[in-house]
């Protein structure tokens, strides 16, 4: 039996955060993550915003976590090295008759203390994005608002928890939790765990482990959104993340560039019952792209270079659930991440770890190591840093995935660093191969060749995420 | 910094053929340099190990890696360095008519190579699933057809047992019948269009000698399975290539491949500043395979997709030709001791128009109209043409018993008679100069028209 002080249900981003600022604890803590790969669930797939905060209701968790992640955003950025940019946000007003709805959305951001926002006319609209619609009338302007990358993000908390003495179990899904005396005994993958504190942020299957061991049952609804991507030349046809504002035919879509220079579109919102369902439809695809081109009228439908599909983990009260529940001690849930999650996640770790300081009093490591470093990236690199990454390790100059310049330096970084990718997706996320526009035509078979290269597997052993997903069926 | 007087970038048929036509008219082996990203020269015809190559150029049936021995060779002997394993990263064209070429590799590391002429032959990619946007679950088992290929006939390795193919381009016709060769079953083949994207030996060779079927305006509009594919959904499409409902049919399988066109690889080319074609999504050239940035051709399967190697070769061996001829310009513009290389407002090289002291460099367009989607080249310099010009050209529809037109300025001087012209086959004429410069004496030549016409 492996024997913890904490352990988290879940490496998504909720759950990394929650393990990092955990780590800088003298708690022994562990993250149980079912998936081969951390961020394998909602965080993979998301619109990649830091949300200004305008957004949640006053007083809710959802309000007051927003404006707490915004703010610690840009900070965690330079500590963790990951890619983040501070480029405003706008949510446009199609229709005269809803210009009462974005003064009260100003107000409410105003309430939620989101600083510098303001109202914009159609001419200082459009003198700001020229390729918007010309039927927007104005905008509410929130310059706090961001954009980041879910999967750098996500990687970023994760390793640094790691490096900080955190234990992963990656394929280990939690079967059972039963309720001890002194805290939970879990089943879970092929290992049984004992901890005093659980902490469930499980995603969509938060209620199925919240109800494991809770009478006071509720429900994750997945709330599907379909995105398409687009290439990177079109990626500055807008700088700014631009929202829609919801009118009586429904909540729109948003248009923004993307923190690596692609343009996205997306997401629809679709209530399933299916956990897994993260599979896109011709409805779905065919909504993202009209409702775009109402913000965005000239999208370049041409140009989309993938869709994908995301589910949020939507409870039916509609404010995050995070705090201990009820009837049963030391089980903290984490639960109903949805939007704006990515952009809490940092603050949702702070406040996570203030409730278990209440359960298991802790002192701050001395030899907490804070900072990161990422995986350099030869595409955003100048000459001179490429000459010297080349010189430091000559696989930098091979280039595996040419569409985003990834060279083999990057991906035998993704691949031993602290919690390395083990599977195709995984160095995709991690170094973005195969995210260009050839979409890993080229570059699958050569990272899956370094992949079993360097985990000492065959080929036909590597797997695109983990499971069944294998390249080679001999 | 390295010195060459041309850089070839890309070790494939076309680079290899226009590697050795530039030598071959005078060009030191040693001035020129191929720089191929992959580890052995050859391209994608390494994977091709199906026959049916050089038909056209050595009347016999080769297999590809054997077509491309035969350039490989001819390179070699003629002492034409080339460099593996690296990638070029960024080309620039100074006001010095110099192109700066940075490129990188294990062995030496980020460096920069000063050439006088840039040779693009970095050929093609194939349409990924993303791009067409197919709806459904993104599991393993979706390739590119050549991946696939690459798969089967690099790595030995099989890729899938059950497989639906959609797209009818002639890498998966190819692939539905080396699958099925290696003990898979192939189960379909869907094209959205009403005609197949490839050519028609292929369709009977590869479809109808093994028994696949082909589906005409057919699409996949779902992906099932979450780990690896476990079926998709087909459905017939209509006018325009919507799913018609209730024509759903579902079909297991654990392999999705894509045949669905390619695409020229031209970041580069685009970085530099070279015009590019939409038609085409390759540089506009004229008659010397010239882009628009003086210096630079360009050749093969990044200027426009083709259907046959052959052609390849040829059309990269004119653009050797002609980047010796550039080069041998600019040196003899050197010795007068004048700068070299700029290109005037017509669009000629003030360099070689001195040296070759011929006043007429107009651009004369060529012209689409009527069927014919794009021309290569798409214009003529009278100037610089030779004796014989050949126009390649793709037809957008397919066009049964129809007549094939070329007119200079409103005067007809060709047509042929075709039985059937597809899009997946490309099309060619034959200009001859003469007749060129005797309109162009008459009224003055203003522009070529190709156009598919009815039959009288």
């Amino acid at each position: 039996m492996k024997r913890y002080d904490i352990i988290v249900i879940g490496a998504g981003v909720s759950g990394s955060a929650v393990a990092r600022e955990l780590s800088a604890y003298d708690w022994k803590v562990a993250v149980l993550e079912k998936a081969s790969d951390i961020c394998e669930g909602t965080s993979k797939a998301n619109s990649g915003i830091v949300h200004a905060g305008y957004d949640a209701k006053p007083g809710t968790k959802k309000a007051a976590l927003n404006l707490r992640g915004n703010a610690l955003m840009e900070n965690l950025a330079g500590q963790l090295d990951f890619p983040f940019r501070r480029n405003g946000s706008l949510v446009l007003c199609f229709d005269i008759k809803d210009r009462e709805k974005l003064q009260k959305l100003l107000e409410r951001g105003q309430e939620n203390g989101v600083e510098g926002l303001r109202i914009l006319e159609r001419e200082e609209l459009l003198e700001m994005e020229p390729n918007l619609s010309d039927k927007a009338v104005a905008a509410l302007y929130a310059p706090t608002g961001g954009i980041v990358c879910p999967f750098g993000l996500t990687a970023a908390l994760a390793e640094n928890a790691s490096v900080n003495g955190v234990d992963f179990y990656l394929n280990t899904k939690v079967e059972v939790i039963e309720k001890q005396k002194e805290g939970y005994r879990l089943e879970a993958g092929a290992e049984t765990f004992f901890s005093r504190v659980v902490i469930n942020a499980a995603g969509v299957y938060a209620d199925s482990i919240h109800n494991m061991v809770s009478e006071r049952k509720f429900h994750i609804l997945p709330r599907k959104g379909e995105y398409c991507l687009f290439d990177k030349t079109v990626g500055d046809y807008v700088s700014h993340t631009v929202f829609q504002l919801p009118t009586e035919y429904g909540k729109g879509v948003l248009v923004t560039p993307t923190v690596h220079g692609n343009l996205l579109a997306g997401p629809t919102a679709v209530d399933i019952e299916e956990k897994e369902g993260v599979n896109t439809t011709g409805i779905g695809l065919e909504e993202v792209l009209k409702k775009g081109a109402l913000s965005v009228p000239f999208l370049p439908m041409g140009k989309v270079i993938t869709s994908f599909a995301g589910l949020r983990a939507h409870e039916d009260g509609g404010d995050f659930i995070i705090e201990e529940a009820e009837d049963a001690k030391g089980f903290i849930d984490v639960a109903g991440i949805e939007s704006p999650g990515l952009t809490c996640a940092p603050a949702i770790g702070e406040y996570v770890a203030e409730i278990v300081k209440e359960i298991i009093p802790a002192v701050r490591k001395q030899d907490f190591i804070a900072k990161r470093q990422g995986i350099p990236s030869m595409a955003a690199a100048d000459k001179e840093e490429r000459k010297k990454l080349v010189k430091e390790n000559p696989a930098y100059a091979n280039v595996v995935c040419r569409c985003e310049l990834v060279t083999e330096g990057e991906i035998l970084n993704a691949i031993h660093r602290p919690l390395g990718a083990t599977t195709l997706d995984g160095v995709k996320r991690r170094t973005r191969a195969g995210m260009g526009r050839c979409q890993a035509g080229f570059c699958s078979a050569k990272t899956v060749e370094i992949l079993a290269r360097e985990l000492g597997k065959d080929i036909g052993e590597i797997t695109k995420a983990g499971g069944e997903s294998v390249f080679l069926v001999d | 910094m390295r010195n060459a007087d041309i850089v070839v970038v890309g070790g494939g048929p076309a680079g290899l053929a226009a590697a050795a036509a530039a030598c071959m008219e005078g060009i030191e082996a040693e001035k020129i340099l191929i720089v191929e990203r992959s580890g052995e020269l050859g391209g994608i015809l390494n994977q091709c190990i199906h026959n049916g190559f050089g038909l056209h150029t050595f009347k016999e049936e080769l297999t590809g890696p054997e077509y491309a021995a035969r350039y490989i060779a001819q390179v070699e002997e003629m002492g034409i360095p080339c460099m593996p394993d690296t990638i070029v990263v960024n080309i620039q064209a100074g006001e010095d008519g110099k192109k700066r070429i940075t490129a990188m590799n294990r062995r030496e590391g980020v460096f920069e190579i000063e050439a006088r002429a840039v040779i693009l032959a970095m050929g093609c990619r194939e349409r990924p699933r993303g791009a067409l946007n197919i709806p459904g679950y993104r599991p393993a088992g979706i390739y590119s057809a050549g991946t696939a290929q690459h798969y089967v006939n690099i790595e030995g390795r099989m890729p899938g047992k059950e497989v639906v193919i959609l797209g009818s381009g002639d890498i998966g016709l190819i692939m539905a019948r080396r699958m099925t060769l290696e003990g898979a079953k192939v189960k379909l083949v869907a094209e959205l269009m009403p005609y197949s994207g490839g050519l028609k030996r292929n369709i009977v060779q590869c479809l109808d000698d093994y028994e696949i079927p082909l589906k005409l305006s057919h699409t996949v509009i779902d992906i099932d399975g979450r780990e690896r594919v476990k079926g998709v959904t087909v459905a017939k499409v209509d006018g325009n290539r919507r799913p018609v409902p209730g024509t759903e049919e579902y079909i297991s399988c654990d392999t999705l491949l894509l045949s669905c066109g390619l695409i020229p690889e031209n970041e580069l080319s685009s970085d530099m500043g070279v015009a590019l074609n939409p038609a085409t999504s390759g540089p506009v050239v004229n008659e010397s395979m010239e882009t628009t940035v003086s210096g630079v051709f360009a050749c093969g399967n990044v200027l426009h997709v083709h259907d046959l190697v052959d052609y390849v070769s040829e059309e990269s061996a004119n653009a050797g030709r002609y980047a010796a001829f550039y080069i041998q310009h600019a040196l003899a513009e050197e010795k007068e001791g004048k700068a070299g290389g700029q290109r005037n407002k017509e669009g000629g090289m003030e360099a070689k128009e001195s040296f070759s002291k011929k006043k007429d460099c107009r651009d004369i367009a060529v012209k689409c109209k009527g069927g014919v989607r794009y021309t290569v080249p798409s214009s003529i310099r009278l100037a610089y043409m030779q004796e014989e010009q050949v126009i390649r050209f793709r037809v957008g529809d397919v066009f049964r018993d129809a007549r094939l037109v070329v007119r200079l300025n409103d005067t007809i001087v060709m047509q042929v008679n075709k039985r059937i012209m597809t899009p997946g086959e490309m099309e060619q004429v034959r200009l001859k100069k003469s007749k060129l410069e005797e309109l162009e004496k008459l009224e003055g030549l203003r522009e070529i028209t190709l156009s598919v016409e009815k039959k009288e």
